[in-house]
């Protein structure tokens, strides 16, 4: 089966993805995007049925940790990266509410 | 118009838990702390960095869910919900959408039909965004992350009240069930809890629920009244001129009582929720459901009987007093230590439940301790002090709580029994007022309380009014046989 | 002495018994970078005077009999994908080509409390999605057995740094075989253990329920010592293992015994689209085990064919989102001048990110988009859980399983790039043990006529590492004659 991706599909997943594409991108990310997923359709052969999807390989469970503050001040190394900075505290384009 | 209209809603109530640390690191949730401090790789979303659940948050959301009827589930697990926004350091937060901690679950509140039952559809834990601070310029938002990843529980209702009435009953039983359960403090104010309205209308004679908008933003019991009021006329204003309602969600200005639609934070709303690969699931057996509930505290309506039985108070005492934990704990304390659950409710139904109104202060924010309330009683039952000057005494106790009998002593609060001073202040004043003095040889009792009143006022209160009547009695007395 | 021809444990023996320091050790891996670098590339980042600073510490405490242990001394190199407290890490990156990590990864930690001595960080696709390193932002690794062709990947530039003696061993990361492919390409030792016995806390996730970091060595006896020091329970990561002690004393699995073992070879492995030398390499590997005492079988391992799309799947859908947090606010690279918040988030990720990168993020939004979820990554996931069950029914016959790591040699540069499916397809033999949670080891089993390794990929059930160490040991004492364990290093001529 040819999965087709449409230029819509393509914007809507570059808005979820929050990548900007040229046209020309737009266009390969389509077909590589089209090759990958007949690709992925070969999973279709198996019937899966009634089985359960496997989240987690282990059983591991109830992992907890106690409620202590282990962490002391971490202001200088948190901002230690920021690209802006003002007021101790990272800056970013107005937001809207 | 408004009464061919029914009103449909469903709460999504947010409850920041009370936990020394956030939901998956050490760091502190404390208030107040200068921005960025209380934060961590975690929960600032650094590269490499991974989650840990607190057990703590594990432990109040199973016992909120017990305490509220819910299906406490045997698994449950965490997902991602995926969408950009700069409160949000990892651009995903963590949540539960496929397999919540509690379902199925109900609170009966009192309105004036009779009892009726709001159903819980699901409790989840999630964490909670960091603040955003908008600069004056309009151009940049600041980011500070001290809220990031403090834990919140989600309590989402069925679509069962109809009203405003409804939805203040329902959110202050929830809040008092939360509270008792010490789970959280639950602030409306200061956001420790949050509600977002969901809300629709339709026609009386139809089953189909309408379209429903999300409010958000409202600060206060009074806010959430109003947003219901002012979104009920609104859609029903919209549907009756031929207009119809939009699925979005809406911001409410209480200042201008009004609400409006708040632009969308992104194009796309789709968060592509999936199992966090980072946190296994968690499993709640029955002996660890037993353990939280055997940990569960006596609620309002086992601690009303009780105060019955044991304390003789009035019931309306007892309402008051046990609709706030804070309030209990405190009466139930200060009796221990004084031994007069009368007097100590007296002090907590007059005084206290006045500053509060006068304050315009909730019950929870009471600042007096039981040991400094006990020892009130005790000075006055002493009468070491005088009713009023324990008034006094109480309001500076009320603001900072301070140890009243040291109070008491550094301003020279103590009554003053029969000394020198008290019988030479008395004379005085019945010198200085012939005409009362005449008026009471001639019968008029009221004449005698005009002279306490103007020696007490002259000691500052700090004389027993019974016993400077018994004096002026004594004095007058003497006065008519000496004359 | 020469030092770089010993191995690590060898190295740290020498260094203990006074024969030669750390700082010796230290300088002779540098003065081999200066030699090898120009041509192949490993590293990304040279520490060289903090090294140097490591190195005097540890030789005191070596000398004051502080450190005692089998890599005391030892100059390692870590993947660009651990977090080094100071030291940029940059997931071959330029959305963080300048990142200094506050903190240091758990295994790089563990290493360096035994006196190992961190170098630097070594080259590797661009956040661990490729299997060249050619998606580096930093240019590519060369394969120092010849630099025409790559190193594997996406841990290439640990498994070059390792063969060409710039190091004495390295950490890499296996998502989909990372750590063992490029083994194999490289002729060194690599191997995977089982899903949670190393901590990823510091591992740039990736694929988090794949994710595993590995050992890249000269010879099974420094894997095993690796090993030991790197893996144990960390309550810092919630998916770390409890287990036994006695099934992490990896060294002391280091025994020629394989008597009795019952190997199966999956028939799927050994088909179509295996080069005839590899496959000729590994039969003969199979016999040698079975002159050993051996049981070997063919057997058909099912799924085989299903195990790379439900990996791609998985995969994206995991990094689309573990690489959202890459967004210009908090760290990183920043577009410059935006027009607004959704303007900074959309330029800043696609100048940031490589087009391998946002390739895969676009898949894996796709694949989890509202309308999409159950049909593909629920199904992906429900395939995941088949091929474990056709694992444990291959375990319940089998110990341990015998193929090759990859289906043909060290590609030459630039062969790869241009079709994702069939570079995908290169990772066949190995994402079912990410898949299935699995470990496995890749060493060498001989090379091509052009003189490339080859790589053996032994696969174990769950816990296991030790037959599979025990085993790989005893194939490498069987051979050590025509396949020496430590690679030759050569000195380029030009290139």
């Amino acid at each position: 089966m040819a999965t087709k991706i449409t230029d819509n599909t393509i914007d809507y997943i570059a808005a979820l993805a929050k990548l900007e594409l040229t046209d020309d991108e737009r266009r390969r990310a389509a077909e590589d995007m089209e090759k990958m997923l007949d690709y992925i359709h070969i999973l279709e052969e198996l019937d899966t049925a009634g089985m359960a999807p496997a989240f987690h390989i282990f059983p591991v469970e109830n992992v907890f940790r106690e409620d202590q503050v282990t962490n002391g001040e971490g202001r200088e190394e948190t901002l230690r990266n920021a690209p802006v900075e003002e007021d101790h505290m990272f800056v970013v384009p107005r937001t809207v509410d | 118009m408004t009464r061919e209209y029914e009103t449909v809603i469903g709460l999504e109530v947010h409850v920041e838990l009370a936990t020394r640390t956030k939901i998956f690191c050490g760091c502190s949730t404390a208030f107040g702390g200068r921005p960025n401090s209380h934060t961590c790789p975690v929960c600032t979303g650094m590269p490499g960095a991974l989650p840990v659940l607190n057990r703590q948050v594990l432990d109040h959301a199973v016992a909120v869910g017990l305490a509220t009827h819910c299906e406490v589930m045997r698994i449950c697990r965490f997902d991602r919900k995926n969408y950009f926004y700069p409160d949000n350091p990892q651009n995903y937060q963590i949540s539960q959408l496929y397999l919540p901690i509690c379902r199925e679950g109900y609170v009966d509140i009192d309105v004036p039909e009779g009892v009726r039952r709001i159903g819980i559809h699901e409790i989840h834990m999630e964490e909670d965004a960091g603040k955003l601070i908008h600069c004056e310029d309009g151009k940049r938002t600041l980011v500070d992350y001290n809220r990031s990843g403090v834990p919140l529980i989600e309590i989402v209702t069925e679509p069962d009240m109809r009203n405003a009435g409804e939805v203040n009953a329902f959110l202050d039983k929830l809040r008092l069930i939360i509270q008792y359960l010490g789970a959280s403090d639950c602030k409306l104010q200061e956001g420790s809890m949050r509600v977002d309205v969901n809300l629709s209308v339709r026609k009386t004679d139809t089953a189909v629920l309408g379209t429903r908008t999300e409010m958000k933003n409202l600060n206060s019991f009074h806010a959430v009244s109003r947003a219901i009021e002012g979104e009920r006329d609104r859609q029903i204003a919209l549907l009756e001129s031929g207009g119809q309602v939009v699925m979005e969600t809406r911001r409410w200005d209480d200042g201008a009582g009004r609400s409006y639609a708040m632009r969308s934070k992104e194009d796309v709303r789709d968060y592509r929720y999936f199992p966090d690969p980072d946190l296994p699931p968690v499993h709640m057996g029955q002996e660890y459901l037993e353990k939280i509930r055997a940990q569960a505290p006596e609620f309002p309506a086992e601690k009303m009987a009780r105060y019955r039985e044991e304390y003789g108070i009035p019931d309306y005492d007892i309402r008051i007093i046990t609709a706030s934990k804070h309030m209990a704990d405190l009466f139930e304390a200060a009796t221990g230590i004084c031994g007069q659950p009368k007097k100590v409710s007296n002090w907590l139904m007059g005084e206290t439940l006045r500053l509060l109104r006068e304050r315009n202060m909730d019950a929870q924010d009471i600042r007096v301790s039981p040991r400094h309330l006990a020892a009130l009683v005790e000075l006055t039952e002493k009468k070491e002090i005088t009713g009023s000057v324990a008034k006094e005494v109480f309001e500076v106790m009320f603001e900072s709580d301070v140890d009243p009998v040291k109070y008491v002593a550094e301003k020279g609060l103590k009554t003053v029994g029969d000394s020198h001073l008290l019988r030479s202040t008395a004379q005085e004043v019945i010198a200085a007022n012939p005409k009362s003095v005449a008026d009471y040889h001639s019968g008029k009792e009221k004449a005698l309380g005009f002279l306490v009143g103007q020696t007490m006022k002259a000691m500052g209160g700090k004389a027993d009014p019974v016993g400077v009547s018994g004096l002026l009695k004594e004095l007058l007395q003497n006065g008519k046989t000496g004359a | 002495m020469d030092l770089l021809s010993l191995s690590a444990v060898e190295l740290s023996a020498a260094i203990r018994a006074g024969k030669t320091t750390a700082p010796q050790a230290l300088e002779a891996v540098l003065a081999q970078m200066d030699r090898m670098e120009e041509t192949c590339h490993c590293y990304v980042t040279v520490d060289r005077e903090g090294a140097r600073q490591r190195a005097e510490t540890v030789q005191r405490q070596i000398e004051s009999g502080v450190l005692r242990g089998p890599l005391a001394g030892v100059p390692f190199a870590v993947k660009d994908n651990l977090c080094t407290q100071g030291l940029r890490t940059t997931c071959a990156s330029r959305m963080l080509e300048n990142y200094i990590p506050s903190y240091t990864a758990e295994a790089v930690g563990r290493l360096e409390a035994a006196g190992a001595v961190l170098v630097g960080k070594t080259n590797m696709d661009e956040f661990a999605m490729g299997s060249t390193t050619e998606t580096s932002c930093h240019g590519v690794t060369r394969n120092p057995h010849d630099p025409g062709h790559v190193p594997g990947g996406s841990s290439g530039g640990s498994a070059a740094a390792v063969a060409a003696g710039e190091c004495f061993f390295a950490l890499g990361s296996d998502t989909g075989g990372s750590v063992r492919q490029p083994a194999g390409h490289c002729g060194v030792v690599g191997m995977k253990p089982t899903y949670g016995t190393v901590s990823r806390y510091g591992l740039i996730a990736h694929a988090s329920s794949l994710d595993q970091i590995g050992p890249m060595t000269r010879d099974v006896s420094d894997c095993a010592a690796v090993l030991e020091v790197i893996s144990g329970h960390d309550p810092k990561d919630s998916t770390s293992i409890k287990r036994e002690p006695q099934d992490m004393d990896f060294t002391g699995a280091l025994r020629e015994d394989v008597n009795g073992l019952r190997i199966g070879l999956p028939v799927d492995y050994l088909g179509e689209g295996l080069a005839p030398q590899v496959r000729e390499a590994v039969l003969r590997a199979a016999e040698t085990l079975r002159d050993r005492g051996a049981i070997i079988e063919e057997f058909d391992l099912e799924l085989v064919r299903y195990a790379i799309p439900a990996y791609y799947t998985i995969a994206a859908a995991e990094a689309s989102s573990n690489l959202a947090r890459f967004d210009g606010v908090k760290y990183g690279y920043r577009a410059r001048g935006p027009q607004g918040l959704e303007d900074m988030y959309r330029k800043t990720r696609s100048q940031g990110l490589g087009p391998e990168t946002r390739r895969r993020i676009m898949l894996g939004c796709f694949v989890l988009s509202a309308g999409y979820y159950d049909a593909y990554y629920l199904k992906a996931l429900q395939v995941k859980g088949m091929i474990k069950q056709a694992f444990d029914r291959a375990f319940s016959r089998y110990d341990l399983l015998l193929g090759p790591v990859a289906p043909t040699t060290a590609p030459r540069l630039g062969e790869n790039l241009a079709d994702p499916v069939r570079m995908y397809l290169g990772d066949i033999y190995t994402v079912s043990a990410n898949l299935a949670g699995l470990p496995g080891i890749c060493l060498p089993c001989g090379r091509d006529s052009r003189g490339l390794p080859i790589g053996l990929q032994l696969i174990g059930n769950c816990f296991q590492e030790k037959k599979l160490l025990r085993t790989a040991y005893t194939y490498e004492q069987a051979v050590r004659e025509s396949i020496p364990p430590t690679p030759v290093v050569k000195l380029p001529e030009t290139h």
